[in-house]
């Protein structure tokens, strides 16, 4: 058993390091149009309603997928005003603490559930697993 | 599909809230069962691919995007309970860490994506799954159907809540949302098809719901009677 736990954390580590690169390298390339439900929203004339609404949790660390701090001055299309915007280096960041930071979060739950198995519950393999 | 604040009345927002709530309580139940030295690190890989993924859109026609959603992935390979956890767990922070979706409306998206869009799904895999031959290419083919119905139920019953909520009516936010997704959820199967299709060249033992009896090598997908 030893050496299939062993491939099993390759193949996790592997996965994981796919899913970093991912979020690192390709998500600040993403497409920043509106998706499926803000499109829709925006076209049929609801989206004032979001808008409109105070955000019932103010308290995300890192909002909209964007590592607070790290701005460029870009001109808006729409106002031609100077804003602040994230950088590419902002949307990385925020990848990249995500993805790890929900890989380890998932791991512990999963961990707490595992050892939570009621005492009577039959162990499926028979000898210990040494 | 991400419904953010300010989108849905308190009633369609409890109802949701209370069967997610009811579903994942369920789910955290059965994990203590499922959960064993292979699903632990598969259930943590997973929610952080599916997250990853989840941030990178591409377009779709029309100055819109979309992006993979995973409920299918998660529900094939990790079964219904445990693929449930894990997109409610990848909405969760999503809503509280990076502010997408309202807080008051995860339970109606935990309601879309993790109850219909992973479990309920899991159950329409398993359909579609009998009526196809037990080999590779049909669980493949099975997993690609599975996945675009998991993105376009999903943003059937996004719309039903938006319609119940009086955002906006049944006949204008139905066609919309499905017509967009149904392109969303071509993509949706196609990374779905993708990722399976690795882990089963990899390792098939980790795909929870391959379990056509031992493909022994040589035998192809012969029938080995179990």
């Amino acid at each position: 058993m030893e050496t299939r736990r062993k491939s099993i954390m390759v193949f996790t580590l592997a996965g994981l390091a796919l899913a970093v690169a991912l979020a690192l390298i390709i998500s600040p390339w993403a497409s920043s149009s509106p998706d499926g439900l803000e499109k829709v929203a925006e076209d049929k004339g609801f989206l004032e309603k979001a808008e409109e609404t105070e955000p019932a949790w103010e308290s995300a660390p890192i909002p909209d997928y964007a590592m607070p701090g790290l701005t460029k001055e870009a001109v808006d299309e729409e106002t031609g005003e100077v804003v602040e915007e994230p950088t590419r280096l902002a949307t990385a960041l925020a990848g990249l603490v995500g993805t790890v930071g929900i890989f380890l979060i998932a791991w512990g739950l999963a961990l707490v559930l595992k050892r939570r198995r009621p005492a009577e519950a039959p162990v499926e393999s028979g000898p210990a697993m040494e | 599909m991400h419904i953010p604040d300010g989108f849905l009345n308190t009633g369609v927002s409890v109802v949701t809230g209370v069967a997610a709530a009811g579903a994942i309580g369920y789910g955290l139940y059965k994990a203590r069962e499922e959960l064993d030295e292979r699903s632990v690190p598969m259930l943590a890989l997973c929610a952080a691919f599916i997250f990853a993924a989840q941030m990178l859109n591409f377009p779709i026609a029309g100055g819109t995007s979309g992006h993979f959603l995973g409920g299918a992935l998660a529900a094939v390979l990790l079964g219904p309970w445990l693929g449930g956890l894990v997109i409610a767990l990848v909405l969760l922070v999503q809503c509280l860490g990076f502010a997408d979706g309202g807080l008051t409306a995860l339970g109606a998206n935990v309601f879309n994506m993790a109850l219909i869009g992973t479990i309920l799904i899991y159950y329409v895999f398993h359909g579609i799954k009998l009526l196809l031959p037990k080999s590779r290419s049909a669980f493949l083919a099975a997993t690609g159907v599975t996945a675009w119905l998991s993105v376009f139920l999903a943003s059937g019953a996004c719309a039903v809540e938006l319609a119940i909520s009086g955002t906006s009516p049944l006949s204008v936010a139905l066609p919309a949302m499905l017509g967009i997704h149904a392109l969303i959820g071509i993509v949706e199967g196609a990374i779905t098809v993708l990722v399976v299709g690795v882990v089963l060249a990899v390792r098939p033992d980790l795909v929870r719901t391959y379990d056509y009896r031992p493909v022994a090598a040589g035998l192809g997908e012969a029938e080995v009677s179990g």
